[in-house]
C-alpha cells in the first residue's frame, strides 16, 4: 500500500532545471499510521479512565459494599502479560538477525501467553459474583477490562496473522518485517494500557 | 509520455486493472481507492445529506411560523431538530470539508499520487453511508429526540432504539474521521514531493494538518462517552443514572471535550479554503503565511481547553466557569490573526469578483459576526442569560452556515473547473450568492433578538409575543431553501455542458493546477517539481524560476 | 480625496466608528426589562461587548468593502497585485489589540461574576460531598428506571445549617453577609412542570412567589431529567440536575410577574414547561404566605395531593395545560413514553 505514491527514478524536465526525484527507499508508512492510530486509541481509554476516576470521586465508598476485588488471578495475569512484551521483543530481535525460526518460536509463545491472559480474564469474570449491571463499580470494571480484553484479542489475531504469513519462505527477513514490527508495537500498547488499568481497578481500590 | 512509463505500485494497479486515464461513471459507485474518486464521493453524498437536513430545517421553521405546535407533533419536531443538527454536522460539513476537499486536494497539492493508505481511505468513506442510513432508519423508531448533544438522563429514557441507532451512527462517522485523520497526518508529513518543505505547503494542507491532529485527539473521547451511554441504554449499567451512583455531568464533559473541538474541525478546513481562494482571485501573495499556518495550530491547542463554555449553567464549579471564560476569550486572538491577514491580502490586489470570491468575502463578513457573538457567550456571566436560547442558535448558524457552508460553496466554485474540467456558470453563481447571503441574514440575524428577549431553543411552541420575528426567520429559511435550486441546476448543467476550463483557468500557482483537468489517475505523468511558492503572485523577477502564471483576462466576466 | 491627508481621514473614521459603536452599545434595546439586582451587572457587560463588537465589525467589514472597491480589477488589467507578503509591525499590532481587548473583557467578566455571587457556591461543601438526598438515592434499587417517580416529590433539599449553599450556581454576593437567605424555596423540575416548596411555611405551589428586595435562595433539583430554571428578566439561569444540588441566590428588584422558562431540552413538551414568578412587595408577600399556609389553606396544592406515578402524562399535565400554554388537544396527542 505504502509504496503506491512517489515513484523512484522519475526525472522531470518541465522547467529550466532538472531534478531527480528522490532515490532512497520510500519510508514504510504503515508503522507511522499505526502509531498515529494508537495515539488516538489511547485517548479513548483515557475517556474511560477519566469517567472512572470522576465516578470514584463522587462515591462515598469505592468499591461499594459487598464488591470484593479479587487480586490473585489478575496479578498472575499481569505478570504474564507484562512478560509477554519482553518475549515478543525477542521475536523481533530474532527476525532482525534473519532467524525466522527464532522469530516464530517467540511469537508462538507470546500468542500462548496472550491466550492464557484472556482465559484468565474469562475465569475471573465467571467467579467474581457480580455482573456488569450490579453496581457502578462493576459497570466500570467490566466495561474497561472488557474493552481491553477486546484489544488483547485483536493483538492475538495480529500475531497469529503474522505467524500465518511467515509460513511462506522469505516472506519476512531482516529487511522486510514491517508486519512483525506492527504486531509488536500493538502488543506493547495493549500492555501499557493494562498496566494503567490494573493500577486503577485493582491497586487503587485497595486503599 | 504514457502512464506506463511511470513506475506504479503494483497493488494499486491491480486494484483498477490496467492503467487508464479516467474513471468511468460507475467507478464512482464502487469501493474505489483513488483519492479523487473518494473526494467526489464524499462531496456528493454529503450534499445529498445537506438537502435532507435542510428539508428537516424547513419543516422545523414551518412549525415555528406559529406559536402553537400545530404543524408537526412536538416529538417529531424534536426528532427533526436532533437529526437536523446531527446530519448537518456529521454528514454534511465534516465529510464535505475534511473528506471531500481534504481527500481531493491534499495529494494534489503536495505532489503525491494518492493518500498514504488508499484502502483505509476508501473504508473511511464507506463508513458514512451506513451511518446515514442508520440515522434515517431511526425515524421508524421515533427518531432520537434529545438534541445532537444527547444529554442523559433524557437520552436514556426517550426512544431507546432510535437513540441506540443514533449512537451507532455517530460511532461510525467518528471512526471514519479517526481513520481519515491518520491518513492525512501521515500523507502530509511523509509524502510531499521532495522539493516541498513544510513551509512551502499550501495553507490548505496546514489547515488539514491541524484539523487532523485535533480530530485524532478529540474524537475517541466522544466514542468513549457514547459507549458509556449505549451501555446505559441497553445493558443495564448506570454511568449516568443518578439514582444508582452515576452522574449526569460526566457525560457532558466527555461530549464537549469532543464537540467543542468538532466546531473547529468544521471551520479549520474552511479557513484553509479561504487561504487558497483569496490570493488567487485577488492576485496577491497571501499576507502573513506563517501567521496563518501557525495560528491554526494555536487554535487547536487552545481549542482543546475551552469545552466547559457549553456548560456554564450546568453543574460547573466556579473555578471552571472562570478558567473557561478566559480560555474561550483567548481563542479570538489566533482567529483574528487569520481574518486580518485575509483582509490584508485584499489590499493592493487586482480583485476578480468571481462567485468563489463572492462567497469568500461573504464568509469573512458572516464569520466575523458569528465569531464576535461567540466571544460574548464566552463571558460566563452573560452566557448564563443566553445559554440554550436562540442567541446560541443564531451564533452557530452564523459560523456554521455563514462560515462553513459559504466556504464549501467558495471551494466548489473555485475547484469545480479542476474536478470536472468545466466552469460553473457565473451569472447563476451570482444569483446563488445573493440569495444565500440575503437568506442567511434574514433567517439567523433576528434569532439574536429572540434569544436575548427570552425564547429558549429546542421548543416547538413559544410565547405569542415572538411570533412576528419567528415569521421573518421562517421566511428567510424559505429563501435559503430556494437558493439551493440555482446551485444544483448550475452543478448538473455545467458538469455536462459547461464551458471548458483548461488546466489552470484561474492562473493559480499551487500544484493541483499543474496537471490536467480533471486530473488523470495517479495525478501526474511525471511528478511536478516546485519552482515557486504557492502564492508567489506578482513575483516574477524574484529568486525563483519564471512564473508562468500571467493573468489574462478572466475567462468569464 | 487627494487633498485630505490619510491620517485625517483615518481619524475621522475612527471617531465616527467610536461614536456609532457607543451609541449602539447604549441603545440596542435588545434585552428585556431588568428585575433583579444582577440584571444591571450583566447588562453592563453586554453593552460593553456590543460596543466593542460593533466597532470591530464595522472596521473589518468596512475594510473589506473599501478594499473590494479600491482594488477591483479594472477591465483589461491582466497583471498581478503588489507582492506584499507580510508586515511584522502590523501583524504584531493586530495580535496585540485583540489580546488586550479579551484580557480586559476577561477581567470585567470575572468581576461581574464575583459581584453576582458566582464564586460562593460550593465554597462550603467539598467536591464529593454527599448530600442526604443523594445518599438516599444511591441506596435505592438500582434497577428502577431513571425517569420513574423514584425520588420523593418534594425531596426536601438539605438544609445543612444556616449558611447552606448548593454546590453549583450562584450564591451570596461578596458584600452581603453569608447569612441564611430571607426566603428559601426548594425547586423541583419534572417533566413538564416546576414545583416550588417553601420549607419555612410548608407551602407547595406551582408558581413562584417572592418578596421584592429580599434575598431569595432557590435550591434546585430535578426529579427525572435535566431541566433549567431561567428567568430572562433576572438574567439568571441554572440547570436543575437529577442527583446534583444546584442553586440560585438573588434579590428581585421590581414588583411584577415574569415568566419562568425551562431552558434545557427535557422531552416533547419542553417548550410548554413554563410558569410564573410573582414578585410582591414584602407586605403582599406576607399576606400571600398567610393565606396559603397549609394550616390555613384547607387542602394542599394539587401537585402533591395526588400520586402522579399512576397517571399518564396527559392526565397529569391536564391541570397545568393553561399555565403551560398548551391546548388540551395537544396534550391528548402526547404519547405515554
Ligand atoms: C464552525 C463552528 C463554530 C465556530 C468556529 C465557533 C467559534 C466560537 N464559538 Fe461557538 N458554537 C458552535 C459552533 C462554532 N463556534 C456551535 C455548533 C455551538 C452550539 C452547540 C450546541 O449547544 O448545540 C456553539 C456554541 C458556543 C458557545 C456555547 C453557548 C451556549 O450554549 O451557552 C460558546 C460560548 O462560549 C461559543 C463560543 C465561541 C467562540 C468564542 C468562538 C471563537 O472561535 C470565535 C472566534 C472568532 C472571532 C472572535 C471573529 C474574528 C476575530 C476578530 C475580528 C478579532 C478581534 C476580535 C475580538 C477581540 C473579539 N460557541
Ligand atoms: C452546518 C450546520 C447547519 C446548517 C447548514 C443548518 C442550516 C439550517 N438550520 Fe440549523 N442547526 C444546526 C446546524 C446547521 N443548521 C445545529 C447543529 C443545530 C442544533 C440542533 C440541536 O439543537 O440539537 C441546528 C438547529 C436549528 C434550529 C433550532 C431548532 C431548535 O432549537 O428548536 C433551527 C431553527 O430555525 C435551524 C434552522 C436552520 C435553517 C433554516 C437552515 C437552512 O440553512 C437550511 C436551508 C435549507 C435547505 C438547504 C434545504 C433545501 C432543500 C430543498 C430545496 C428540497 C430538496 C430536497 C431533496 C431533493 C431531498 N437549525
Ligand atoms: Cu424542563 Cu425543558
Ligand atoms: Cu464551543
Amino acid at each position: 500500500m505504502q509504496g503506491s505514491t512517489v515513484p523512484t527514478d522519475t526525472t522531470i524536465t518541465t522547467a529550466a532545471h532538472t531534478e531527480v526525484a528522490h532515490h532512497e527507499e520510500h519510508p514504510d508508512l504503515r508503522v507511522w499510521g499505526l502509531l498515529t492510530f494508537l495515539a488516538s486509541e489511547s485517548l479513548m481509554f483515557g475517556g474511560f479512565f477519566v469517567a472512572y476516576l470522576l465516578l470514584r470521586g463522587i462515591a462515598s465508598q469505592w468499591p461499594p459494599e459487598g464488591t470484593e476485588v479479587e487480586l490473585l488471578v489478575p496479578t498472575v495475569n499481569t505478570i504474564i502479560l507484562v512478560s509477554s512484551s519482553f518475549v515478543i521483543h525477542l521475536g523481533d530481535v530474532a527476525i532482525k538477525k534473519d532467524d525466522v525460526a527464532g522469530f516464530r518460536k517467540w511469537y508462538i509463545i507470546t500468542a500462548i501467553m496472550g491466550a492464557v491472559f484472556l482465559l484468565g480474564q474469562v475465569y475471573e469474570y465467571m467467579t467474581l459474583g457480580y455482573g456488569l449491571a450490579t453496581n457502578i463499580f462493576s459497570n466500570c470494571f467490566y466495561l474497561m477490562t472488557g474493552f481491553h480484553g477486546l484489544h488483547v484479542f485483536v493483538g492475538l489475531l495480529l500475531i497469529l496473522g503474522v505467524l500465518w504469513r511467515s509460513r511462506r519462505p522469505d516472506h519476512y527477513n531482516s529487511h522486510k518485517h514491517v508486519g512483525i514490527e506492527m504486531a509488536e508495537i500493538y502488543w506493547h500498547f495493549v500492555d501499557i494500557i493494562w498496566i494503567v488499568l490494573f493500577s486503577l481497578l485493582y491497586i487503587l481500590t485497595q486503599f | 509520455m504514457t502512464q506506463a512509463q511511470v513506475p506504479l505500485d503494483t497493488s494499486l494497479v491491480a486494484d483498477h486493472g490496467s492503467p487508464h486515464k479516467a474513471w468511468k461513471w460507475y467507478d464512482y459507485f464502487t469501493f474505489n481507492v483513488d483519492h479523487k474518486v473518494i473526494g467526489i464521493q464524499y462531496l456528493v453524498t454529503s450534499f445529498i445529506f445537506y438537502l435532507i437536513g435542510g428539508l428537516m430545517a424547513v419543516a422545523m421553521r414551518t412549525e415555528l411560523a406559529t406559536p402553537d405546535p400545530d404543524f408537526i407533533d412536538p416529538s417529531l419536531y424534536n426528532a427533526f431538530l436532533t437529526n437536523h443538527g446531527t446530519i448537518m454536522i456529521f454528514l454534511w460539513i465534516v465529510p464535505a470539508a475534511i473528506g471531500g476537499f481534504g481527500n481531493y486536494l491534499v495529494p494534489l497539492m503536495i505532489g503525491a499520487r494518492d493518500m498514504a493508505f488508499p484502502k483505509l481511505n476508501a473504508i473511511a468513506y464507506w463508513l458514512n453511508p451506513p451511518a446515514g442510513l442508520l440515522i434515517l432508519g431511526s425515524f421508524f423508531f421515533g427518531g432520537s429526540q434529545t438534541g445532537w448533544t444527547a444529554y442523559p438522563p433524557l437520552s436514556e429514557v426517550t426512544a431507546n432504539t432510535a437513540q441506540s441507532m443514533w449512537i451507532l451512527a455517530i460511532v461510525l462517522v467518528g471512526t471514519s474521521s479517526i481513520l481519515g485523520a491518520v491518513n492525512f497526518l501521515v500523507t502530509i508529513l511523509k509524502m510531499r514531493v521532495p522539493s516541498m518543505a513544510l513551509n512551502d505547503m499550501p495553507l490548505f494542507c496546514w489547515a488539514m494538518l491541524a484539523t487532523s491532529a485535533l480530530a485524532l485527539f478529540s474524537t475517541p473521547v466522544l466514542a468513549a462517552g457514547l459507549t458509556l451511554l449505549l451501555f446505559d441504554i441497553n445493558f443495564g449499567t448506570s454511568f449516568f443514572k443518578p439514582d444508582a451512583g452515576g452522574n449526569v455531568i460526566i457525560y457532558q464533559h466527555l461530549f464537549w471535550f469532543y464537540s467543542h473541538p468538532a466546531v473547529y474541525l468544521m471551520i479549520l478546513p474552511i479557513f484553509g479554503i479561504m487561504s487558497e481562494v483569496i490570493p488567487v482571485h485577488a492576485r496577491k501573495p497571501i499576507f502573513g503565511y506563517k501567521a496563518i499556518a501557525y495560528s491554526s495550530l494555536a487554535i487547536c491547542v487552545v481549542g482543546l481547553f475551552v469545552w466547559v463554555h457549553h456548560m456554564f449553567t450546568s453543574g460547573t464549579p466556579p473555578w471552571m466557569r472562570l478558567f473557561f471564560t478566559i480560555s474561550t476569550l483567548i481563542v479570538a486572538v489566533p482567529t483574528g490573526v487569520k481574518i486580518f491577514s485575509w483582509v490584508a491580502t485584499l489590499w493592493g490586489g487586482k480583485i476578480r469578483l468571481t462567485s468563489a470570491m463572492l462567497f469568500s468575502v461573504g464568509l469573512l463578513s458572516m464569520f466575523v459576526f458569528g465569531g464576535i457573538s461567540g466571544v460574548t457567550m464566552g463571558a460566563a456571566p452573560f452566557d448564563v442569560h443566553v445559554h440554550d436560547t436562540y442567541y446560541v442558535v443564531a451564533h452557530f448558524h452564523y459560523v456554521l452556515f455563514g462560515g462553513s457552508v459559504f466556504g464549501i460553496y467558495a471551494g466548489i466554485y473555485h475547484w469545480f473547473p479542476k474536478i470536472t474540467g468545466r466552469f460553473l456558470n457565473e451569472p447563476l453563481g451570482v444569483v446563488h450568492f445573493v440569495m444565500t447571503f440575503i437568506g442567511t441574514n434574514l433567517t439567523f440575524l433576528p434569532m439574536h433578538t429572540l434569544g436575548l428577549q427570552g425564547m429558549p431553543r429546542r421548543v416547538a411552541m413559544y410565547d405569542p409575543q415572538f411570533e412576528f420575528i419567528n415569521q421573518i426567520c421562517t421566511f428567510g429559511a424559505y429563501v435559503l431553501a430556494a437558493s439551493v435550486i440555482p446551485f444544483t441546476v448550475n452543478i448538473i448543467w455545467s458538469w455536462m455542458k459547461g464551458k471548458k476550463a483548461g488546466d489552470n483557468p484561474w492562473n493559480a500557482l499551487t500544484l493541483e493546477w499543474t496537471t490536467s483537468s480533471p486530473p488523470i489517475i495517479e495525478n501526474w505523468e511525471v511528478l511536478p517539481v516546485l519552482e515557486h511558492g504557492p502564492y508567489d503572485y506578482g513575483m516574477d523577477k524574484a529568486h525563483r524560476s519564471p512564473v508562468s502564471a500571467k493573468v489574462e483576462d478572466s475567462p468569464i466576466s | 480625496m487627494k487633498q485630505i491627508p490619510a491620517s485625517l481621514l483615518t481619524l475621522t473614521a475612527g471617531i465616527l466608528v467610536t461614536l456609532i459603536s457607543l451609541w449602539v452599545g447604549q441603545n440596542h434595546g435588545l434585552l428585556p426589562e431588568q428585575a433583579s439586582t444582577d440584571a444591571p451587572l450583566v447588562d453592563g457587560l453586554f453593552d460593553l461587548m456590543v460596543t466593542i463588537g460593533t466597532a470591530l465589525f464595522i472596521v473589518v467589514q468596512g475594510a473589506i468593502i473599501i478594499f473590494l472597491v479600491m482594488f477591483r480589477r479594472r477591465p483589461g488589467d491582466t497583471g498581478d497585485g503588489e507582492p506584499i507578503e507580510g508586515n511584522l509591525p502590523l501583524e504584531a499590532f493586530w495580535t496585540a489589540i485583540p489580546a488586550i481587548i479579551v484580557i480586559g473583557l476577561g477581567v470585567y467578566s470575572v468581576n461581574v461574576f464575583q459581584e453576582m455571587g458566582g464564586l460562593s457556591p460550593g465554597s462550603h461543601p467539598m467536591l464529593g460531598h454527599q448530600h442526604p438526598s443523594a445518599v438516599v438515592a444511591q441506596n435505592m434499587d438500582q434497577n428502577t428506571p431513571v425517569a420513574g417517580d423514584t425520588m420523593p416529590l418534594m425531596a426536601q433539599a438539605p438544609n445543612g445549617g444556616d449558611d447552606y449553599e448548593p454546590e453549583y450556581g450562584f450564591g451570596a454576593s461578596p458584600g452581603s453577609n453569608r447569612m441564611r437567605a430571607d426566603v428559601v424555596v426548594n425547586v423541583t423540575g419534572m417533566q413538564f412542570a416546576w414545583i416550588f416548596t417553601y420549607p419555612d411555611s410548608g407551602i407547595v405551589s406551582g408558581e413562584l412567589h417572592i418578596p421584592e428586595g429580599k434575598t431569595v435562595q432557590l435550591n434546585l433539583t430535578a426529579q427525572d431529567v435535566i431541566h433549567s430554571f431561567w428567568v430572562p428578566q433576572f438574567r439568571l439561569k441554572q440547570d436543575a440536575l437529577p442527583g446534583v444540588e444546584s442553586g440560585l441566590r438573588f434579590v428581585a428588584s421590581k414588583v411584577g410577574q415574569y415568566p419562568v422558562v425551562c431552558a434545557e431540552l427535557c422531552g416533547s413538551y419542553h417548550g410548554g414547561m413554563r410558569t410564573q414568578i410573582m414578585v410582591h412587595t414584602p407586605e403582599d408577600y406576607d399576606s400571600w404566605v398567610t393565606t396559603n399556609r397549609p394550616a390555613t389553606a384547607a387542602v394542599a396544592q394539587p401537585p402533591v395531593a395526588v400520586s402522579t406515578a399512576s397517571m399518564s402524562d396527559p392526565e397529569y399535565l391536564q391541570p397545568y395545560a393553561a399555565e403551560m400554554g398548551v391546548t388540551s388537544q395537544a396534550l391528548a396527542q402526547l404519547q405515554p413514553s
